[in-house]
């Protein structure tokens, strides 16, 4: 039913409602509804009204600058796109087994990535719609209204999310747009002064984990009908996965679930990914549509980020997460939880896991070990993968003789996750606001889906060139007099004088 | 036999012969400039050190210091003027500096922060210029060269090759390779050259090395460049 709020067949004929900006989210989007004269939602699109180009302006640059200029398409997940893109460095330069130490480090960065990201999307953006409800004056529903109504909470969120940034700033250099990882490896380690500064904290970061957890937990426990119901879209399900099905977030193989939780897809190997995923393009959208290839994009669209990663992994190898895990997918009485909301949840279980891993990954004297970069035969083509804190990303780079890029494809998470977002909110506005005289508390429940999914509508946008494009000319009485249009295969198409 | 002009009200020893920017890099005193390098001619080009004698403005790498001047150079009128004159260079090219592996190590930049430069102010130019990475062990990113000729006068005066050189008139002006391609990887150029290491940007850099240099530990993360100097233009000094 909701797959058929897309695109509604008069539109001509409906009135329009408008959430410009979606706020609490990152980057820049709108949600149009389209209403008949009884209120009923016949339309429902979130929209991504900013477009970058990312893999377009790359070309051309040397493939060594890519980890450091491919992060400035997020301030929020910098990271994710810096190993990402490392990665697939360290197989143009011929590396495919890191140092320990770089290893390593790498992996600390990315924890305290995920751990600052997931505190952000939380505390900051989240909680004020879930402690207070999403019907709460606007102007109290935000992270000030937090401070003032809860704040060992809000303190909670702020210092967790630093500690995540401390954990970027001694690996990469700096807490936004660091230069850690280099092809082929790293350029620092963790040295002992820098180590011990992050013990200090840790004990105290995993018990304010745990605690979020908990309080998620509790939220939810307070309203299971509509936490469990709210956003609950039936999804495929793609995450990494280590060999033994644990949870992952660096490295490993692809697994693809389907919406009962059966397995459709197993460790299959990253470098494959252009052949199990392609992308569609819409004209409404410079967010593309991605799907698996075998199920085709009817029914292979699929849902990425922490509800996608705790419903699709066997376990975790951290205590405190897996037994959190274990009551997560209690919940799910023998299904994968597939409501919006419950991807806080995932989130914090996550959350808590990265806690969990840094504590034990600080132990570890190959931080401090010095032998830092390796390097082989060049190769032409190189493609990394990492589970950023939004879902999985896809960095995909083709290079000369010179080492200049040559092609560039980058799959970023809220790119993988556009349809379940865009079916979500169809879901909500179907349920809870078709037929209702619209209010502000009503438009924030389809705000409040889109932020379970903690878009990033800048990284989602990278693509240029390929978008569809419609320009046209009217003259003063609204005629149009020319219109030049790019189709979704990137093809310029004109057609003067459409309407008379 | 040593004479004195003052500088900023400062009295400075020189030795006949010397330009102000001589005088004042022998006394320690930084006057900003991207043009200039001790081991090669004076070349007036970046504008960079303007300084004021006499009302005027002048170039201190290329103007002679004489006995009993009167030299302006730290003063918010010049300051700003140099400024202006950074920005340009800015938007003249292509600096990157988020993505610029030189970032952190780089004149330009440094020189941009020692004069104030918060934004690029002018509109800019974005040229549509080319990476050659063609040569084994170095690349030139044709985006980041402000012509300061330091690489024309390494090679051929140093190198003796000959390898770089400016073509083109005013806004047309640029950087050429003596090559039959036009490539830097079919000219003379090595790696070990001298006009490897004298470029002030990111302009001129080693392949495949990347973002080496730990943030924190690169030249100018811990000092200014008044403090720290040009290390670049002592041989073997980066």
């Amino acid at each position: 039913m909701t797959d058929s709020l897309e695109t509604a067949r008069h539109p001509e004929t409906l009135k329009r409602v408008c959430i410009e900006p979606l706020t609490r989210v990152e980057g820049h989007g709108k949600v149009t509804l389209l209403l008949d004269d009884d209120n009923r939602v016949r339309q429902a699109r979130l929209h991504v009204v900013e477009f970058r180009g990312f893999e377009r302006f790359i070309q051309g640059r040397p493939y060594w600058e890519l980890p450091v200029l491919v992060q400035r398409l997020c301030g929020i997940c910098p990271v994710s796109h810096h190993l990402a893109a490392a990665k697939a460095c360290d197989q143009l330069v011929g590396v495919d087994v890191l140092t320990p130490t770089a290893e390593k480090v790498r992996r600390l960065m990315h924890l305290g990535q995920v751990l600052q990201s997931h505190a952000l999307n939380f505390f900051h953006l989240s909680s004020p719609d879930l402690l207070f409800g999403v019907d709460d004056p606007v102007a109290h529903r935000n992270i000030v209204g937090l401070i003032q109504d809860h704040p060992e909470i809000a303190k909670q969120g702020v210092l967790l999310r630093k500690f995540g940034q401390e954990v970027i700033r001694i690996t990469a250099g700096k807490r936004v747009h660091g230069t850690g990882a280099l092809p082929g490896g790293i350029n620092k380690h963790v040295s002992a002064q820098e180590r011990d500064l992050l013990q200090a904290d840790i004990d105290q970061v995993c018990n304010w984990a745990e605690g979020a957890v908990q309080l998620m937990k509790r939220i939810i426990l307070r309203n299971p009908e509509y936490h469990y119901r709210f956003g609950a879209v039936d999804a495929n399900t793609l995450s990494l996965i280590r060999p033994d099905g644990a949870f992952e977030l660096y490295d490993g193989g692809l697994r693809v679930r389907g919406p009962q939780g059966d397995t459709l897809m197993d460790h299959q190997d990253c470098n494959n990914y252009e052949q199990l995923i392609q992308e569609e393009v819409k004209d409404w959208s410079y967010m593309k549509f991605p799907f698996l290839t075998q199920l085709g994009p009817e029914c292979g669209w699929y849902r990425v980020g922490p509800l996608a990663r705790v419903n699709n992994c066997d376990c975790f190898h951290t205590p405190l997460a897996e037994q959190e895990r274990q009551d997560f997918a209690a919940a799910g009485e023998g299904r994968p939880l597939q409501a919006a909301l419950a991807t806080h949840w995932a989130r914090l279980i996550e959350l808590l896991h990265c806690a969990e891993l840094i504590r034990e990954l600080l132990a570890d004297p190959d931080l401090q070990g010095t032998d830092l970069r390796l390097s082989g035969a060049m190769r032409s083509k190189g493609i990394g993968v990492v589970e950023a804190p939004r879902g999985t990303l896809f960095h995909h780079y083709e290079i000369d003789g010179d080492g200049l890029v040559t092609r560039a494809n980058l799959i970023v998470s809220t790119t993988n996750n556009n349809q379940a977002m865009n079916t979500a909110i169809r879901q909500v506005a179907a349920d809870y606001l078709s037929g209702r005289e619209l209010t502000e508390p009503l438009l924030n429940q389809i705000e409040v889906a889109i932020r379970a999914y903690d878009p990033c509508l800048s990284c989602a946008t990278h693509a240029l060139g390929r978008m569809p494009l419609d320009i046209e000319l009217q003259d003063a009485a609204g005629l149009t007099l020319d219109r030049l249009y790019r189709h979704p295969d990137g093809r310029l198409g004109r057609s003067p004088v459409l309407d008379s | 036999m040593s004479t004195t002009l003052s500088l900023d009200g400062r009295p400075i020893p020189f030795t006949p012969g010397q330009t102000i920017m001589d005088a004042a890099l022998a006394a320690g005193i930084y006057i900003p400039h991207l043009c200039h390098n001790p081991d090669y001619a004076p070349h007036g080009s970046c504008r960079v050190c303007m300084v004021g004698v006499g009302g005027r403005l002048v170039s201190a790498c290329t103007t002679a210091a004489l006995d009993g001047m009167t030299v302006e150079s730290n003063t918010e009128t010049i300051q700003s003027t140099r400024r202006s004159i950074v920005q340009m260079l800015f938007v003249e090219g292509n600096h990157v500096c988020p993505a610029c592996e030189r970032s952190g190590s780089c004149q330009l930049q440094a020189v941009a922060y020692y004069v104030g430069m918060l934004s690029p102010h002018f509109p800019q130019f974005f040229p549509q210029r080319p990476v050659d990475a063609s040569h084994p062990d170095f690349m030139i990113d044709f985006n980041r060269c402000i012509l300061c000729e330091l690489c024309v006068r390494a090679s051929r005066d140093h190198d003796h090759k000959r390898v770089f050189a400016v073509s083109g008139r005013g806004l047309a002006s640029h950087l050429v390779i003596d090559s039959p391609s036009g490539l830097l990887g079919d000219s003379h150029f090595a790696a070990s050259d001298r006009a490897a290491q004298v470029c002030p940007t990111g302009a001129i850099l080693p392949k495949h090395r990347g973002y080496e240099q730990p943030i924190g530990q690169r030249l100018y993360d811990q000092a200014p460049i008044s403090v720290v100097g040009d290390l670049r233009a002592q041989p073997g000094g980066e």
